[in-house]
């Protein structure tokens, strides 16, 4: 097909969406749009896991950032129900300011990036390294020690979440005695 | 080359992926959608990171990815759960009348 193999086509198109999701996610005005683009995003990029063999990757990232992670916007969003009507839009100047602030932070990434292939003269057809069997392996050897503080830290966020969700007690009463 | 994909493409990508995010932060109002974009920008540094591990046929990369969702997972539940408390408060969650953290 036009000189292209089959992974590059798919390459081709994951990457085009994944582009075009993301420029949806910021300018859609409906904040659920945004979070549901962004789940699509995150389903590409998935995607791009897959192609380098990165399978417990793909699975984890879907898992956690689909599954649960936008779960949880979604729900904060529904909870305050917020809509299109509720964002006032920034004016038209600084608009475009941070557009034009964004597309030179571009240029630079394009500018400093730009050359690194000759760096790498690899060239890898089918990598282990994304295997789960292997990651296993690094993860609980060479890395056991930030595992549980990963651990740790999760429980830290867990308890801080509950702690500043919690509604406080004194307030409700002098809301009760006003 | 990963599977005749040529480093630099990926490099473009993540690059691209990040510019747009930061460009969400910079525009929009509502700190949710701000939230979403930091995550965006963290999902296009995640994938050049094992763009670069697969290259290297280095596994460390992809277990820096796995600890960054961890993070960014415990990132994305205290600051829903700051916001809803400061909605609760002041009734608003624009970025630009959350300039006073007092009143």
């Amino acid at each position: 097909m036009l000189g292209y193999t089959i992974t590059q086509w798919l390459f081709g198109i994951l990457s085009f969406l994944a582009v075009m999701f993301a420029l949806l996610v910021v300018i859609s005005r409906n904040p659920i749009h945004s979070v549901l683009y962004l789940v699509l995003t995150f389903f590409c990029v998935a995607g791009h896991y897959l192609l380098m063999n990165a399978q417990f990757l793909a699975i984890v990232h879907i898992a956690v950032y689909a599954g649960a992670i936008m779960v949880l916007f979604l729900f904060v969003i529904m909870l305050l129900n917020l809509n299109e009507q509720g964002e006032p839009r920034r004016n038209v100047l600084s608009r475009v300011i941070g557009t034009v602030a964004g597309g030179l932070l571009l240029l630079v990434f394009v500018g400093v990036l730009k050359g690194t292939e000759q760096l790498q003269t690899l060239s890898v057809a089918n990598s282990e390294a994304g295997l789960i069997k292997n990651l296993g392996h690094v993860l609980f050897g060479e890395f056991l020690f930030p595992f549980e503080i990963v651990s740790i830290l999760l429980l830290a966020a867990l308890v801080g979440a509950i702690m500043l969700g919690k509604k406080n007690e004194k307030e409700d009463v002098t809301q009760n005695q006003a | 080359m990963i599977n005749g994909i040529s480093i630099d493409v990926y490099l473009l990508l993540s690059a691209i992926l990040f510019a747009i995010g930061g460009v969400g932060v910079i525009v929009r109002r509502n700190t949710i959608i701000i939230f979403m974009c930091i995550e965006l920008m963290l999902t296009a540094v995640s994938l050049l990171m094992v763009a670069f591990s697969v290259i290297h046929n280095d596994t460390s990369g992809q277990v820096f990815v796995f600890f960054t969702m961890a993070v960014a997972a415990s990132e994305v539940a205290v600051g829903l759960a700051i916001l809803s408390m400061i909605y609760r408060n002041i009734k608003t969650i624009d970025s630009d009348e959350l300039s006073k953290l007092k009143n």
